[in-house]
């Protein structure tokens, strides 16, 4: 049986360090706050099932998926999403740079949320292996890559000491 | 690790071409400033959820959508009975009896199959649809269901389309050479009862949608939609709209992935059409993963039936005759066309001369079929590799040695196949050498017995393939005689503009391929300027008048019909700059030259025009010039050199170029539980020129994982009520950053003496790794009983089986010999 959303509920979070406040429908998933609310189109969907890892944002630090969560969830949380990785003079961090130099990306449809587990990964784990990365990156699903040049240019990153 | 060994180049390698310039895309795609379909927004849009039959076949006896009318939010919906008042059916492609298939964009009377679209609810949200779509009931008359395609065929099988009077939509039978004479010659001839080749697609990580405005004023609508070949959607959706195709605008920016399986939305795309008219409002749909598995675009299943092979005595392969049932699924939205691209290698890799393929076309109730990266191509290239794998186990021939042998030479190049197609250029021997070495196969038996001494079955595996590039469209006639569809067209333009900016439009619609970045690489060297001061608009737009009828991106064509017009375009340009130059410094155009941005007289550098003097002159400051000035604005067409085929044999070269490629393995498999370890892996490429290496070996890699997800995990199972039991990537496992085996890839570059660059179409060539697997498989079991591998789709239960019982996959083989 259908369930009309009859609440909804005034929510705040903080997203690259700009706040927003805003009534969402308590069925909303934290990911379509983002993309059709706040207009924040860089955090993908790709699937329906928490599988593959395209809508990941950090959140409170944590990679997160945020299809996995409603946005009334993330009430009072701090979110960073691929759009807050650059700097602010829009020069790209040490991962996006290594995702294009070692081609880490072809379509780039699962780029945002590769960047931002292994952004996660990076911050725990500054010189993280190859076999480190490909644990971090398990939940990320790429189809067009094989995921080589990824692993790779995540390592890149790592050994540029960067982050 | 890369190794490059390159043929007697055609191309001068240029500045930017055959340079691995970092892609101009990438800036926005890493920022999250890419656009895709969903994310585009307009005021007051409706979101479009589909109700989905729950049956596989079933008569729809009423629908009722008045409940979900009154939830306050919803805009409206559509039903399959309005569909079939404002539309008319698809136009199909195939002759009858497929022909008389009726194909609406919502199910009219009937379903076929789990997940098919019968009703459209638009509501204010995304939730809110999706919540109304459940008010929605629709009552329905279960029908028996058939899901195997050796099955419909029988009489007395549940018929899918009635008017088509069984489930056969396409037979024929294909055959050159002498074949009962290759049999008469043959020692030996091994009989192979039965091959399957799994169902899968390659899941593109994006799933299908638009967002759809109509003009009333015009009549005109606007398709941002990820649809990868909209030549092909507006040849279907103008007709069954009854409208030109001047009303049909689609507009692609960034694509999530495509791999074929974007090609045939045009059923969804109608049903935007008609609800952004009635609704007066924008519609957007996108469909959820679940929906993608369940209802878009699956790979064509395969069954080979009594195989025979002609061999001699010393491992030459004199032929093959085999009966291929292809299973369709249950519309032909792109079929019955799998029915002759398999013919664009009808030989595989190999110099057999004698072939016989009865061919024939099954509906089931599936999911319908369209293109899947390494289309209707990969199965026949899995089959012949797996032929060739199976007689040297029979015969006792090495694996290595009956494949050179057998394969087409260098110096036999351009050869022609028993069926016209004419292979361009390659060295197939040499490349499986530079194979094997990458996977160190010299080793091979010290390993094999290092991985026995942990209790492991180690093997090796080659697959060799091809991918046929530029279709040569003729080649549907050979289907359907009727069809008036033959050659291939691509479309650029080229402009130099005010300031002076270098601006080139596409009709491609380019889905990770990184078209922006080599088309600019061509022009740059072309015109004489440097990568970054060029400008590739991104995506397709019918707009821009740089598309035709076959505008799109598919079936391995780009480096060579779009950088064909590119290149074409560009060289237009490069005339006209210098021609009004010339007029400039009252010389002739033969003493301009064009480079560093500037038009110049050679050998004297101080009289140089920048581009952006050339720019102004044409577009800003034109008046008093002596003669017509040019137009610094060139549309060129690349139109391949391409025949109708000869319907009558089926002959003829059905697509321009052969890239090759020599994958190689080694796995281990675990004895108890039947888990396949790839613990090496080789790919070696051939597509000619390379005009950006890194983009190429990027292709080569997104391939190989398709080809190792399909061998051993991602499969399109259906149980016999036709319920898919892998709709979604939880159940359907695609490999993931812990399953890529170690990967070594190397280059050989053999320029196509066919096409402007001497590139080859190359982005489809992972069937290799589903052949090599199977054929490590099979060389690991050999100590195991030697079963037979005969799927192509090889999960460890599967494994397990032929471990525990091979004699049931030995069955499957005999050999008679003289
Ligand atoms: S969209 Fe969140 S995991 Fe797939
Ligand atoms: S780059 Fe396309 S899904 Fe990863």
């Amino acid at each position: 049986m259908a369930t009309t959303p009859t609440t909804s509920r005034t929510i705040s979070v903080e997203i690259n360090g700009t706040t927003y406040e805003r009534e969402v429908p308590a069925s909303r998933l934290l990911v379509h706050f983002l993309r059709d609310d706040l207009d924040l189109t860089g955090t993908h969907v790709g699937c329906d099932t928490g599988s593959c890892g395209a809508c990941t944002v950090q959140l409170d630090g944590a990679a997160v998926k945020s299809c996995c969560m409603l946005a009334v969830q993330a009430d009072g949380a701090s979110l960073r999403t691929v759009e807050g990785l650059a700097g602010e003079d829009g020069e790209l961090s040490a991962l996006q740079q290594a995702f294009h130099t070692h081609h880490g990306l072809q379509c780039g449809y699962c780029t945002p949320g590769m960047l931002m587990s292994a952004t996660a990964l990076l911050e725990r784990n500054p010189h993280p292996s190859e076999d480190e990365v490909k644990l971090a990156l398990q939940g990320n699903i790429c189809r067009c890559t094989g995921y080589w040049n990824i692993v790779e240019a995540v390592v890149a990153a790592g050994e540029g000491g960067a982050q | 690790m890369t190794t490059v060994e390159t043929e007697a180049p055609t191309l001068q390698k240029g500045a930017a071409m055959g340079q691995s310039v970092p892609r101009k895309e990438d800036g926005r795609l890493v920022q999250g400033q890419g656009v895709f379909f969903d994310d585009i927004k307009r005021h007051g849009m409706g979101f479009l959820h589909f109700v989905r039959s729950p049956y596989a076949h079933a008569k729809i006896e009423s629908i009722d959508v008045s409940a979900a009318h009154e939830l306050p939010g919803v805009y409206g919906t559509l039903t399959g009975d309005e569909v079939a008042i404002l539309t008319d059916p698809f136009f199909q492609i195939a002759a009858p009896p497929g022909g008389h298939v009726k194909d609406y964009a919502l199910a009219v009377g009937k379903v076929r199959y789990i997940g098919e679209p019968v009703v459209a609810v638009v509501a204010q949200t995304r939730e809110l649809a999706r919540d109304a779509a459940e008010l929605v009931t629709v009552e329905y008359e279960p029908l028996e269901v058939v899901v195997d395609a050796r099955k419909a065929l029988q009489e007395g099988a549940p018929v899918l389309h009635e008017e088509c009077g069984g489930n056969m939509s396409y037979t024929g039978v294909w055959e050159w050479g002498d074949v009962d004479a290759a049999f008469a010659e043959a020692d030996h001839i091994v009989s192979i009862k039965e091959l399957h080749f799994d169902r899968f697609n390659s899941t593109p990580l994006e799933c299908d949608g638009a967002l759809v405005e109509y003009n009333r004023g015009t009549g005109q609508w606007t398709m941002y939609t990820n649809n990868q070949f909209p030549g092909f959607a507006a040849i279907m959706m103008g007709p069954a709209l009854r409208v030109g195709l001047d009303k049909l605008r689609i507009v692609t920016q960034d694509i999530g992935g495509g791999f074929g399986n974007k090609i045939t939305t045009h059923p969804q795309l109608v049903v935007c059409c008609l609800l952004a008219r009635k609704l007066k409002r924008p519609i957007q749909w996108t469909e959820w993963r679940t929906e993608f598995h369940q209802s878009m675009s699956h790979g064509n299943e395969r069954w080979f039936e009594d195989t025979e092979v002609a061999v001699k005595a010393d491992g030459t392969l004199l032929g093959f005759r085999t009966k291929a049932i292809d299973d369709a699924g249950a519309y032909l939205r792109y079929e019955p066309l799998g029915g002759v691209i398999w013919s664009q290698v009808a030989p595989g890799m190999y110099k057999w001369r004698h072939l016989r393929v009865e061919f024939t076309q099954a509906m089931t109730n599936k999911a319908p079929c369209s293109p899947n990266r390494g289309y209707s191509r990969m199965q026949q290239l899995w089959f012949t590799e797996r032929v060739i794998d199976i007689v040297a186990h029979e015969l006792g021939f090495d694996p290595v040695e009956i494949r050179k042998r057998n394969y087409v030479q260098p110096e036999d190049m351009p050869y022609e196949t028993p069926n016209g197609c004419v292979y361009d250029s390659g060295d197939y021997p040499r490349a499986l050498e530079m194979a094997l070495e990458l996977v160190g196969a010299d080793r091979i038996e010290e390993r094999r017995a290092e991985a026995a001494s942990r209790g492991k079955l180690l093997g090796l595996g080659i697959g060799s393939t091809l991918d046929s590039g530029t279709n040569n469209f003729g080649q549907s006639q050979l289907v359907n005689p009727d069809l008036q569809f033959s050659g291939n067209n691509e479309v650029a333009t080229v402009k130099l503009d005010i300031f002076g900016e270098v601006v080139v439009t596409l009709g491609t619609t380019p889905q990770g391929q990184g078209h922006e970045t080599t088309a600019a690489q061509v022009v740059a060297d072309t015109i004489g300027c440097d990568v970054d001061s060029v400008h590739v608009r991104a995506g397709h737009d019918s707009y821009w008048n740089s598309h035709a009828g076959f505008s799109g991106t598919y079936a391995s064509q780009f480096a060579v019909t779009g950088l064909g017009a590119v290149k074409g375009a560009a060289d237009m340009l490069a005339g006209q700059m210098k021609q009004l130059a010339a007029m400039v410094f009252q010389c002739a155009p033969d003493d301009i030259e064009l480079a560093e941005g500037f038009a110049r007289i050679k050998g004297n550098p101080e009289a140089a025009l920048p581009f952006m003097a050339l720019g102004a002159i044409v577009n800003a400051n034109n008046a008093g010039f002596p003669d017509d000035p040019p137009t610094l604005n060139c549309r060129y067409v690349y139109r391949p050199p391409f025949q109708v085929p000869d319907k009558e044999r089926k002959f003829g070269n059905l697509t321009l170029t052969y890239s090759m490629q020599i994958h190689a393995c080694v796995v281990e498999v675990d004895p108890e539980t039947g888990v396949t370890e790839v613990v090496d892996y080789a790919a070696v490429d051939d597509c000619g020129t390379r005009i950006n290496p890194q983009i190429v070996e990027g292709q080569v890699m997104g391939a190989t994982a398709h080809a190792i997800g399909a061998a051993l995990w991602e499969t399109f199972a259906y149980d016999e009520d036709g319920n898919l039991l892998t709709p979604n990537f939880y159940d359907y496992h695609v490999p993931h950053a812990l399953d890529m085996p170690p990967l070594k890839t190397a280059a050989i570059e053999s320029p196509s003496p066919f096409t402007p660059l001497g590139t080859k179409g190359m982005g489809e060539g992972g069937g290799g790794g589903i052949h090599c697997i199977c054929a490590g498989i099979q060389d690991a079991l050999r100590a195991a009983g030697g079963a037979i591998v005969t799927d192509s789709h090889n999960p460890y239960h599967r494994v397990w089986e032929l471990i525990a019982h091979p004699e049931r996959s030995r069955e499957n083989v005999e050999v008679r010999s003289k």
